[in-house]
């Protein structure tokens, strides 16, 4: 009985219900957080364990047998997609724990932020179209409650550019999804895969999965990013965090999915238009990173840039290429948490977001220097930190197969991230010190220490890429071979 | 002008309780035939916004102090409990069950763990669209 893999869906939910009956109560829903975070993390590992011995993990809802009931599916790359979202969110819990306010917090922020993770969870883990749909609501009606949350006023500017942007896009997904349903009559993803692989893709069929390439580049920012960067710099710090390192990423998550497992019978139609899309996107992020004064700006755009490069790999579609991305992607979601985290602790400190009026804060607050230092070197992709190992392996895919100015533009691009970030550290922490001594404030540990963390985590993850190799190479052989997942769905 | 609710009142007053008992029709037909929890918690809580227009908020608030919001959770909460009672079983998630008692005077009684599920659905609705008119009539 593989019950063990709807437990990410299922703790989150459960503990976000028990905090809101415990609203008034702050410490124990800090507590109650943090113990279901790391709870969850525990069950993803072994999660990931067990599919490394067992295979491709499923499990039909109240035993009605795929493709007719709700199937959850747990592959290597959804199960570690799973694991680094919760190991972020624990990060992001505790910075919040500091940051966000007493008030903040008896108004509903932890059950929200745990009921967002379970829409996060469940998209990953899903095996039907329809139920990733639903679980991506899950996740957006928490988001629009987390943007607006607090209720300031440009939370409330900003908000409603997200919402009415996800509402559309939503109605398309539902669209896409009927017209799939009305040719092919069934949504479990293996089901679909198999019809499709029987049938050929056919015209039709290609002019769907464009629609779903639509839907998923709205919710993912690949191109359709427009939205993204002032809805993501609204929100506290903590929550921004979130937003950056998880929503962006199911987005992504359901490209790769969708255009792995069903519609891979023309790359030359669909795969080609994600190539010009991440070009055009690691342009626009490019542009968009070096255009602003604005810190929170500039770390939005930098969102948008990681997103068109982890979409090359797709573009690309190679072995290695794949499994470039799927490190990237998990690179990014701790590098962005940390980046996010350390802009909103810059602009705490100073209150000011616009980091050509700081300067020296490097003499004030050495750690959270060196540790913008080390996300910058990452970010950028330099070794022995995680981004390197991401960029190398879709670099060598993109070369594989002759994408020259996919490469170019991915590597250019990263050029462009680490001016963007090295114009914030040489202007706000080189320099003269602005703040006297009496005048610093203090930088509290509980702020510092996720930061820290974090920093370990991407300091481990590209010295120790070794150890989670086998873990990536068999996530990108799923992805490739379609066959293997739909083996594991339907004919156990 | 004093509008004069006599008649909407004295109506309600008789309506809501024909309302709640369709409600309580809905809620145990459903499964098998048409009808459910999310039916049921719908004209639930239709009968009472009719409550609500035929009197004022303070004074049904005051025959019905709960914080719908919490209703809510709670009926989430429900649902959600019987999908993790059936991990317990070590079943599939979700997994429900169902047991028939043959009792004296009121027949053959079907008990499952469905309605267990379907009344936690129907307290979310309830809570649910209850805090939606509730929020949005503060608001004006």
């Amino acid at each position: 009985m593989n019950n063990i893999i709807v437990l990410p869906l299922v703790i989150p939910i459960l503990t976000g219900i028990l905090l809101v009956f415990l609203h008034r109560h702050v410490k124990t829903q800090r507590w109650i957080s943090i113990i279901a975070t790391i709870l969850n993390i525990v069950i993803s590992f072994i999660i990931l364990q067990k599919i490394h011995v067992e295979g491709i993990l499923k499990l039909d809802f109240g035993g009605w047998a795929a493709p007719y009931g709700i199937t959850f599916v747990a592959d290597s790359f959804a199960v570690l997609l799973v694991l680094t979202a919760n190991f972020v969110t624990a990060l992001c819990l505790i910075y919040a724990m500091f940051s966000i306010g007493e008030k903040r917090e008896k108004l509903f922020f932890y059950p929200f932020v745990h009921l967002l993770v379970a829409g996060v969870n469940g998209s990953f883990l899903t095996g039907d179209l329809f139920n990733l749909f639903v679980c991506f609501e899950v996740m957006l009606l928490a988001s629009y409650a987390l943007i607006t949350h607090g209720g300031t006023r440009i939370q409330l500017r900003e908000s409603i550019k997200y919402i009415v942007i996800n509402v559309l896009s939503s109605s398309l997904f539902v669209i896409a999804i009927a017209y799939l349903y009305g040719s092919i009559g069934t949504l479990n993803l293996a089901h679909l895969s198999a019809r499709i692989a029987e049938s050929g893709q056919t015209p039709l069929l290609t002019a769907i999965s464009l629609l779903f390439l639509i839907v998923f580049s709205i919710k993912s920012g690949l191109l359709l990013y427009q939205w993204l960067p002032g809805s993501y710099s609204a929100p506290p710090t903590a929550i921004a965090a979130l937003f950056g390192a998880l929503l962006t990423k199911v987005g992504v998550y359901a490209l790769f999915r969708t255009f792995s497992l069903l519609f891979y019978h023309e790359p030359a139609v669909t795969h080609n238009l994600i190539g010009i899309m991440a070009a055009i996107t690691l342009i626009g992020g490019s542009i968009g990173a070096i255009a602003y004064k604005n810190i929170r700006h500039i770390v939005a755009y930098n969102v948008v840039i990681a997103i068109g490069f982890i979409l090359i790999g797709l573009a690309v579609s190679t072995q290695s290429a794949i499994e470039g991305s799927i490190y990237y992607l998990i690179h990014d979601m701790i590098i962005k948490a940390l980046l996010f985290l350390l802009a909103g602790t810059m602009i705490t400190l100073t209150r000011t977001s616009r980091f050509d009026q700081v300067s020296g804060l490097i003499r004030n607050y050495p750690v959270l220097g060196w540790l913008f230092f080390i996300a910058m070197l990452s970010l950028t992709g330099i070794p022995p930190f995680s981004g390197f190992i991401g960029k190398i392996l879709v670099g060598y895919g993109a070369v594989e197969t002759g994408h020259f100015l996919l490469l170019a533009l991915g590597f250019i691009s990263s050029l462009f991230v680490l001016y963007s970030l090295l114009r914030i550290f040489m202007n706000s922490f080189w320099g003269e010190t602005m703040i006297s001594e009496d005048q610093e404030a203090p930088l509290k540990k509980g702020l510092i220490i996720p930061c820290l963390i974090l920093a370990l985590a991407t300091i481990a993850l590209g010295v120790g890429a070794e150890s989670i190799a086998t873990y990536v190479s068999d996530a990108a052989n799923t992805l490739l071979n379609p066959d293997i997942y739909i083996d594991a769905v339907l004919n156990k | 002008m004093k509008i004069n609710e006599v008649i909407l009142q004295s109506i309600a007053k008789l309506v809501v309780f024909i309302i709640l008992t369709l409600a309580l029709y809905l809620f145990f037909s459903g499964h098998n035939a048409p009808g459910g929890g999310f039916i049921a918690g719908l004209v639930l809580a239709s009968a009472i916004i009719l409550l609500f227009l035929a009197f004022d908020m303070e004074t049904v608030l005051k025959g019905i102090p709960l914080d719908f919001k919490m209703i809510a959770a709670l009926g989430v909460f429900l649902a959600v409990s019987t999908g993790v009672g059936s991990i317990l079983f070590d079943v599939p998630f979700l997994t429900h069950t169902i047991v028939a008692y043959d009792l004296p005077l009121l027949g053959m009684i079907e008990l499952s763990t469905v309605t267990l599920f379907e009344a936690g659905v129907a307290l979310t609705v309830v809570g649910v669209v209850i805090t939606i008119i509730l929020t949005i009539s503060e608001d004006v």
